[in-house]
């Protein structure tokens, strides 16, 4: 569909015709607008569920066009002012106060990353929902997965740069874990750094990384993600494929196009995801201290540790996986393990496509089993989470180590779990529901 | 069962909500409030001035307090003499941390630093409270202790206006034992006041911000009803 031969424009002799003509005989404006836009035809059974795609990409271009105009005045630098405060810290209030609208813009982009990591979750749960990472959609999966990884990268630097208290300390806690890989891992931690702790060469590389080097990487894969998805075509609530039935056009017999169908009803998701993030960024910015952490309105003092040190909430299920391995294997530290389980929990999403042996693709129609499992799979993923924000304890610790247990039986055992549900016959046109 | 699972996910969450160690009293004061906010930065630049710096705002911020020029240079700058300056502290940062132990910490954003996760009001409680509850210490250096704040570094600086406290070690209450130049309640509509500068103070444009909040949720709410009948419209032929 994407990649189809549409025919150039000709011109009917007006002075904008002649101008799009001399425009497609030059490049591919009318087939790409046509590919993508007017001639790609998505299910027409669409639920809540797909609002998230377009939701990410309009949380990304916020964070883009803030992250802009944040680095106007933005002073990547940890020494200290004339009052004695760091002065990237300063700088944030000084957007906040002395900068015209520095405030509003400062808080779209605080509270974008954190709406960035909810609707990036709820896109991945719809793909948990109706298999849309399967056959033939895996490198949809996969570039996803990519730039989960990748943004996560992207708040974690993102985070440093306010050089607040736990701005601080989270960052000596994250990257002093690089120290636990055997052998290398003392100077791949001070190679991150750029120093013997976190501090002015660590805030200078990672703004760096965070204006410049992730961002570049996340549009690309965003573009990839986009492209071959439009090669497949999308997934729907059935989990069915569209292109199976098609029209004497070659059309397919429940597929309409994405524009104009999709862009007006995406603009009301867009509408109703806008009103929820205002309500956020007038009435509670900080977000009940989850999206903006009280700690982190001290200024950065690497004399003072914190009595507790916690990731924002979009980490704090990895974290708590982290803490939860606390025995050695081999040898080597229980900081090590932790280190390769939390990664192996980000990473495992990737192994989706191959692990889901069920023959339907759509929670519609698998069984309990599924139903149960991927119930268990969220409040886990909750507990975690929640866990993740507390100090540690021995139920805690428990508790975590229980779920980490179960978070990666979800995905070992799928291969056998995902087969042996009672499924329901799947229809051969889409539903309505 | 979905209720249920439902219930579980945020429970967590609930519990979180409660659990605090000291019990902090509620501040009673508000940030709308211009002569209590006026009579607070009274109290600010003529006793936390002197140590503790507020150094992200400056002076001219305070004529949105309602107050002219003429008055914030008269009686409100003691540090600068130009407007435009910040609210710096006069005192020197090495010689401040022999003299207390530590630096004092700048004051603009503390209400939001003392903040609680999911009660970030909770920042104005503490201070609220804090100013209200230092006592009569002899083992400290000062001579005071604070009980939201044990063997805090800082002397009780608005003791002549609210006297001396002791604490009553059998009842762990504290008791007026010197009375200041302030009744007790008089006292504490004084910190109420500091305390709602400092609230203030911590992002002055609070108030405008929830202004625009409700504009903003008004348009969007317009916006919906067009964009919905939009989407009913076009998709009214799809079944």
């Amino acid at each position: 569909m994407a990649g189809g031969n549409f025919e150039k424009y000709k011109s009917d002799g007006s002075l904008p015709g002649n101008l799009l003509e001399w425009v497609d005989a030059r490049f591919p404006a009318t087939s790409m607008w046509k590919g993508h836009l007017s001639e790609y035809y998505c299910p027409k059974n669409f639920n809540f569920w797909y609002f998230f795609g377009s939701l990410a990409l309009l949380v990304l271009v916020i964070q883009i066009v803030t992250g802009i105009f944040l680095t106007m005045h933005y002073k990547p630098d940890a020494a200290l002012n004339a009052s004695g405060v760091p002065i990237a810290f300063a700088s944030v209030e000084y957007i906040m106060r002395d900068v015209p609208g520095g405030w509003l813009i400062r808080y779209m982009h605080s509270t974008g990353a954190s709406a960035f990591f909810i609707v990036v979750y709820l896109h991945m749960f719809r793909g948990l929902l109706y298999g849309s990472y399967r056959k033939p959609r895996e490198l949809t999966w996969l570039f996803g997965v990519g730039i989960f990884l990748v943004l996560m990268g992207e708040a974690f630097f993102g985070y440093l740069l306010p050089w607040g208290q736990m701005s601080y300390w989270g960052a000596q806690v994250i990257v002093n874990l690089f120290g636990a890989i055997p052998v290398i891992g003392n100077d791949l931690s001070i190679l991150i750094r750029g120093d013997f702790v976190v501090g002015d060469a660590t805030l200078n590389r990672f703004f760096s990384f965070h204006v410049i080097a992730f961002p570049l990487v996340l549009v690309g894969l965003v573009a990839a993600h986009v492209l071959a998805l439009h090669e497949t075509g999308s997934n729907n609530p059935d989990g069915i494929e569209i292109k199976a039935n098609k029209d004497a056009n070659g059309i397919p017999l429940d597929g309409i196009p994405f524009h104009p169908y999709y862009t007006v009803k995406d603009i009301v998701g867009v509408v109703v995801f806008l009103m929820v993030f205002s309500l956020v960024l007038f009435f509670a910015p900080e977000g009940a201290g989850y999206f903006l952490e009280t700690p982190n309105f001290y200024p950065a003092d690497p004399l003072k540790t914190p009595n507790h040190i916690a990731p924002v909430w979009y980490f704090t299920p990895y974290y708590s996986i982290l803490r939860a391995i606390v025995w050695n294997f081999f040898g080597l530290d229980a900081k090590f393990w932790g280190v390769v389980a939390m990664g192996a929990s980000v990473v495992i999403f990737a192994f989706l496509p191959w692990l889901d042996r069920s023959p339907v693709k759509s929670i519609r129609y698998r069984g309990p089993i599924y139903k149960t499992m991927l119930t268990l799979f969220v409040i886990c993923f909750f507990i975690l989470g929640y866990l993740g924000t507390l100090s540690p304890s021995p139920m805690g610790e428990l508790v975590s180590q229980v779920c980490t247990v179960f978070y990666f039986g979800f995905f070992l055992g799928m291969p056998w779990w995902s087969r042996m549900d009672k499924f329901k016959p799947v229809p051969e046109r889409v539903t309505m529901k | 069962m979905k209720k249920f699972l439902i219930a579980l996910l945020f429970a967590p969450l609930m519990a979180f909500a409660s659990g605090a160690d000291v019990h902090l009293d509620k501040w009673p004061g508000s940030v709308g409030d211009k002569p209590a906010l006026q009579n607070g930065a009274k109290l600010f630049v003529n006793y936390c001035l002197n140590c503790h710096g507020a150094s992200y705002i400056r002076y001219q911020k305070l004529l949105d307090l309602g107050l002219t020029e003429g008055q914030v240079k008269e009686s409100l700058m003691f540090t600068s003499d130009k407007i435009g300056e910040q609210m710096r502290v006069a005192a020197r940062f090495d010689e401040q941390k022999q003299w207390f132990g530590a630096t004092p910490p700048d004051l603009t954003i503390i209400t939001r630093a003392r903040g609680e996760l999911g009660n970030a009001g909770a920042g104005a409680d503490w201070l609220y409270t804090y100013l209200r509850s230092f006592y009569r210490d002899e083992n400290r250096p000062t001579g005071w202790n604070n009980v939201v704040f044990a063997n805090v570094g800082m002397p009780h600086i608005l003791y002549g206006l609210q006297g001396q406290q002791v604490l009553n070690h059998e009842t762990h209450k504290l008791e007026l034992a010197v009375p200041g130049q302030m009744a007790p309640a008089e006292y504490d509509k004084a910190v109420s006041d500091l305390v709602g500068f400092m609230v203030w103070m911590s992002e002055p444009q609070q108030e405008f911000r929830q202004k625009i909040g409700f504009f903003v949720l008004a348009f969007l709410g317009l916006l919906f009803v067009l964009a919905y009948a939009l989407k009913k419209e076009y998709w009214k032929d799809i079944h």
